[in-house]
């Protein structure tokens, strides 16, 4: 379990990293923010890339910052980040509540919200945050900027529209509307596994009725992705134990389930079934 | 914390004194294998195929690589039982010819780091011609199936038979006949220390040392030096900290055996570090069991006779030195466990598969027959109605000494007591409540018992009954106090975690009247400790704690007589406390220091009556005793996910004299954590082709300190007769019980479905099969 040999890069500014990268992206060379998804892989010589371009030492990638409008997030911001709320609005609280559920403490002192949605594992928990609000991830390379949106970002299991010279400079989540409730489950075997499925919605009341539903499914596909029917399900309507529970149904109805030798897709429906109205039902404020 | 030396009249005995090995290794100055370092790195090169013919093994030009064709004068690993029809099978250290599972040993690359040797590893090219792989022992019992080895014929490689004389004759008088299939999934044990060995040559002697870790130094020398034609003398094997073992660490790793043959062939030294990938697909696995269980009950719920049918999948090879018998013998042996049941018949079977060998792991087959006959038990409960807990009293042992169907005798326990003192500390009526206005809110809580005996501390009679060719049971320890008065104890145990340095110390202190931390217990190398059987089966403190006490007692005569020698007193009314000799009801006294230093520098002074020196040595070799608990889990199964949640778990237990609680409990809360682990999470799992989809510690699933309840422990003492020290042995009990109450507690709190969960680890996923399966029939 030891890695393949490799050469790391440690640029200081973005312009060195991007450069470095386009260098070094046609023989495999990667991006290494916080290896804790990377580092593994090396290790189970899965991946053996030649060269590595630590971005830990970048100036510039280590904010987070809003305008009133987007939440900006930088390909240096740890998990660990979010830890307490970072901002005067629904999506501090969002953030803070979700990122608990991933991984263990060590591991969130280290890895990046990038990096998560750069991996792109359809359990990560940040990517579903990312699918559920329709955030923009924004490409730098030496080609220039590029935004990206979420439902064009994720593309499958790993896979994503980064192309192999960009960097994700920093991801764009849209601030929630103050009065907005969000709701997030998932469920793993063991506290820290990986989600075997996940779900987070937000919407507003208007007049005592659902508004704005989104309705988010992650680690039950290739890729998070916001679920349609269960938002119709729930637009219009006031919130009850019946049209949580049509959502779910819709929800779980909807998906296209990923199997595995253990996972069924029948399991698979289940678990979305009740992450979905678990989600719903324990809505914060 | 508890106290347990209450009218024993020991001082140090029964004390929750902190563990004296723990400073060192908490402040990180352990010392363990892959600590050394090492001229050459080994990197094992393992068959990705589970069944096949070596067509082709290829190294890059100028590596060093070592396969079967350069170890032809190695023996085969070739483990021996002279009974139960065992077929005896040889494992070539390095694949040769045939490969059998996928893991397999097939070449080792020898380089200067492990980061070269494992770049050398991928550009070895191996073809093996595949054959058709049996992974599941039915399968490989089926008619037709490939054969594994030709000298298993049906790839049984050992059949256990018994049967009572009058078995059909009271089976035909049953009230009831209840049948269980159980299943028990494959595990592996899981130490935080994977394996590792250091081979090292030392040119002016021609010795070789192997530093390795294990749970057994002695065995280990002897059947290396076996193979490889060496004079032990010529091998040291070293076990320094080892970083816990649960079993799987007794056998014999053929990639030792390959390190000790390059390290003699280079003239240098060579290490290994097992990665965790290797060990979960190549460092034994155990518990992969199916279980047929019949049980005959009287009209009172009484047991009259049990019938088994025990299929055990051994994997590819026989374990040296235990063998492949250890788990079918051991169920068929013991299935009967705490119940008063004179009518036995069994069927134990050891089936061959193309899957990684069988070993021991902590508990061996008794987590599963405890889970299966606890099942048993409340199947039986609700066909006749009654409570789990009344089925269990019209049943359990209560005269002592007691014979089994099979002969074995059981001393003194208390598993009618235990199970009434947990029974009543859990507050089952309470619990009822409880549950009964969770299911209103669609809440599902369940309680589960388990009762059982655990044979702990037996020597070699109980060993020979299998016919083993190497048979374990003694144990010796050497006493040294030195001239400084300082005490050191050698001894053929291998603690690795236990905290043995501290319980023997506590039993000398008590017996010669010195304070623990003057005394100082070597082990785990062959050149410093005498020849032992290492620590498993829940044996060294009560037998190499014997030991320490047959020797200890010696010291203390020796001392007394010294004293009474130089104090000019009768022995009798010689007293040894805090470190002196003194003459009781006088101020007459003198330190043990001075009569240890006298004891080798004033010999003269003794005339002759008094041996120069003072070592003793003490054997102990017992018959063997049975702990006993009970164990109750209180769960909420989640009926939409599968999911269980272990809310409280607590136990009563009987595990003779306390020598140390705060160890005895830690040894009861890691061995709960395994049998939790067990019974919902851990599974090693193999696709059809013999590909292991478990490699690593994402999808193979221990329990972290989140899924480990609060443990509550109760005990009682029943001084053993078996054991010198009174002690009885408990460092397995853990997980024998765990997995059967929290199974037992997960079918409670389903018994609004009618659903049966018979099967380990029970699965999330199991758990919503089960309950769709009904949901869909409804
Ligand atoms: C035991 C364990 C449990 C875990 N459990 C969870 C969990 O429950 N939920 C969860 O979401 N995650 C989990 N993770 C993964 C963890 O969150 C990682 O930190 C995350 O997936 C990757 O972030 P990183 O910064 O560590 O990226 P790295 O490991 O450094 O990189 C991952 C990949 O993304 C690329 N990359 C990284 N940053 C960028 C960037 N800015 N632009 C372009 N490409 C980039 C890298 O080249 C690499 O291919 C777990 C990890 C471990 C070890």
């Amino acid at each position: 379990m030891k890695p393949a040999a490799f050469i790391r890069h440690v640029p200081r500014t973005l312009d060195e990293a991007l450069k470095i990268l386009a260098q070094v992206a046609p023989q495999d060379g990667r991006i290494l923010a916080g290896g804790q998804s990377l580092v593994p892989i090396m290790a189970f010589r899965l991946a053996k890339p030649a060269h590595l371009v630590d971005i830990n030492e970048v100036e510039g990638l280590d904010h987070v910052a809003s305008d009133g409008q987007i939440l900006s997030i930088g390909a240096r911001v740890r998990h660990a980040a979010f830890h307490k709320s970072v901002l005067d609005n629904p999506l501090g609280k969002l953030l803070a509540y979700v990122a608990r559920h991933i991984a263990h403490y060590p591991i969130r002192m280290r890895g990046t919200f990038c990096g998560s949605l750069a991996h792109a594992d359809p359990s990560a928990e940040w990517c579903l945050v990312a699918a559920t609000l329709d955030a923009t991830m924004v490409a730098k390379s030496t080609r220039g900027s590029r935004p990206i949106a979420a439902k064009d970002f994720f593309e499958g299991i790993m896979s994503t529209a980064l192309a192999e010279d960009e960097l994700l400079a920093e991801v764009h989540l849209p601030l929630l509307p103050a009065d907005a409730k969000f709701g997030f489950n998932e469920f793993s075997r063991r506290a820290g596994d990986f989600a075997m499925a996940a779900a987070l919605v937000t919407y507003r009341l208007a007049n005592g009725k659902i508004a704005d539903a989104r309705v988010g499914v992650g680690g039950a596909e290739p890729a998070p992705r916001r679920i349609a029917q269960a938002e119709a399900a729930l637009n219009g309507q006031a919130p009850s134990d019946k049209i949580f529970r049509a959502a779910a149904e819709a929800a779980a109805k909807a998906i296209d389930p990923l199997e595995d030798h253990q996972t069924t897709g029948e399991y698979r429906r289940d678990l979305v079934r009740a992450v979905v109205r678990r989600a719903l039902e324990h809505s914060h404020p | 914390m508890t106290t347990h030396t209450k009218g024993t009249g020991l001082k140090w005995v029964g004390r929750a004194i902190r563990r004296l090995e723990d400073p060192a290794l908490i402040t990180g100055q352990g010392r363990f294998t892959a600590d050394l370092p090492a001229v050459h790195r080994v990197r094992f090169v393992r068959s990705s195929v589970a069944a096949g013919k070596i067509k082709k093994i290829a190294a890059p030009q100028d590596a060093m690589v070592i396969t079967a064709a350069d170890l032809r004068a190695v023996k085969k690993i070739t483990p021996m039982l002279h009974k139960f029809n065992y077929k005896p099978v040889g494992q070539p250290v390095l694949g040769e010819g045939v490969v059998r599972f996928v893991g397999e040993p097939l070449a080792a690359v020898v380089a200067a780091s492990e980061a070269a040797a494992e770049d050398i590893a991928d550009l070895v090219d191996i073809t093996i011609d595949e054959t058709a792989p049996v992974i599941d022992a039915r399968d490989a019992l089926a008619p037709g199936a490939p054969q594994i080895h030709a000298e298993a014929p049906g790839n049984v490689i050992l059949e256990g038979k018994f049967k009572s004389p009058e078995f059909d004759t009271v089976w035909k008088t049953a009230a009831k006949i209840i049948k269980l299939e159980a299943r028990s999934h494959r595990q592996n044990a899981t130490p935080m220390e994977a394996r590792a060995g250091h081979a090292a040559y030392d040119a002016a002697s021609g010795r070789v040392t192997l530093t390795c870790t294990t749970q057994m130094p002695h065995v280990m020398r002897t059947a290396i030096a076996d193979m490889l034609d060496m004079r032990e003398a010529d091998l040291r094997v070293i076990a320094p900290d080892v970083g816990g073992g649960f079993g799987q660490k007794i056998s014999l790793c053929a990639e030792y055996v390959v390190l000790v043959w390059l390290a003699r062939k280079l003239k240098s030294s060579v290490a290994w570090t097992e990665d965790r990938r290797e060990n979960l697909i190549a460092g034994f696995h155990s518990r992969d069991q199916y279980i047929a269980l019949e049980g005959a009950f009287d009209k009172d719920a009484k047991l009259l006779a049990l019938r088994a049918d025990i299929a055990t999948n051994i994997g590819a090879y026989s374990c040296f030195p235990t063998t492949c018998g250890v788990e079918p013998l051991m169920a068929m042996a013991e299935m009967p466990g705490p119940y008063d049941v004179k009518q036995y018949e069994c069927l134990a079977r050891g089936v061959i598969t193309n899957t990684c060998t069988m070993a021991p792991y902590r508990g061996v087959s008794r987590p599963v027959i405890t889970f299966t006959l606890e099942r048993l038990m409340d199947k039986a409960a609700s066909a006749f109605k009654i409570d789990p807990i009344d089925i269990r009293r019209r049943s359990l042992i209560g005269k002592f000494p007691y014979t089994s169907a099979m002969g074995l005798v059981y001393d003194e326990a208390t598993y009618k007591e235990t199970l009434e003192m947990a029974v009543k500390a859990i507050d089952v009526p309470a619990f009822r409540a409880r549950q009964k206005a969770a299911r209103t809110k669609g809440r599902h809580l369940g309680i589960g018992f388990a009762t059982f005996s655990e044979r702990t501390g037996y020597g070699s009679p109980a060993f020979a009954a299998r016919g083993m060719e190497i048979t374990p049971g003694w144990e010796t320890v050497i006493l040294t106090v030195d001239p400084s008065g300082f005490v050191e104890v050698r001894i053929g145990s291998s603690p690795h975690g236990q905290g043995l340095r501290t319980t023997l110390a506590q039993i000398i202190a008590d017996e010669i009247g010195v304070t623990p931390d003057i005394i100082k217990v070597v082990h785990g190398d062959t050149d410093t400790s005498p020849y032992g059987w290492g620590t498993f089966a829940s044996r060294s403190l009560v037998i190499s704690g014997g030991a320490t006490l047959i020797a200890a007692q010696k010291v203390r005569a020796k001392l007394i007589k010294i004293a009474s020698h130089m104090l000019e007193a009768a022995p009798g009314d010689i007293v040894l406390a805090d470190g002196a000799a003194k003459v009781a009801g006088t101020d007459r006294s003198i330190s043990i220091a001075k009569m240890a230093r006298e004891a080798y520098t004033q010999t003269h002074r003794f005339k002759g009556e008094i041996e120069p020196g003072m070592t003793e040595t003490g054997t102990y070799d017992p018959p063997g005793t049975f702990s006993n608990a009970c164990h109750v889990a209180i769960v909420e199964v989640d009926v939409e996910t599968g999911h269980v949640t272990v809310e409280k778990f607590l136990v009563a237990e009987d595990a003779g004299r306390i020598i140390n609680p705060m160890i005895a409990d830690g040894q009861v809360h890691g061995g709960i954590a395994q049998g939790i682990g067990n019974a919902l999470l851990e599974e090693i799992i193999y696709d059809e082709s013999g590909g292991i989809l478990t490699a690593n510690l994402a999808d193979y699933m221990p329990p972290t300190a989140h899924e480990i309840p609060d443990i509550e422990l109760h005990h009682i003492e029943t001084p053993s007769a078996n054991s010198i020290t009174k002690a009885k042995g408990l460092g397995e009990g853990g997980c024998i019980g765990a997995p059967a109450a929290v199974i037992n507690a997960i079918n409670d709190a389903l018994t609004p479905f009618g659903v049966a969960i018979d099967e380990i680890p029970a699965t999330p996923q199991r758990i919503r099969a089960a309950l769709r399966a009904k949901e869909q029939a409804a």
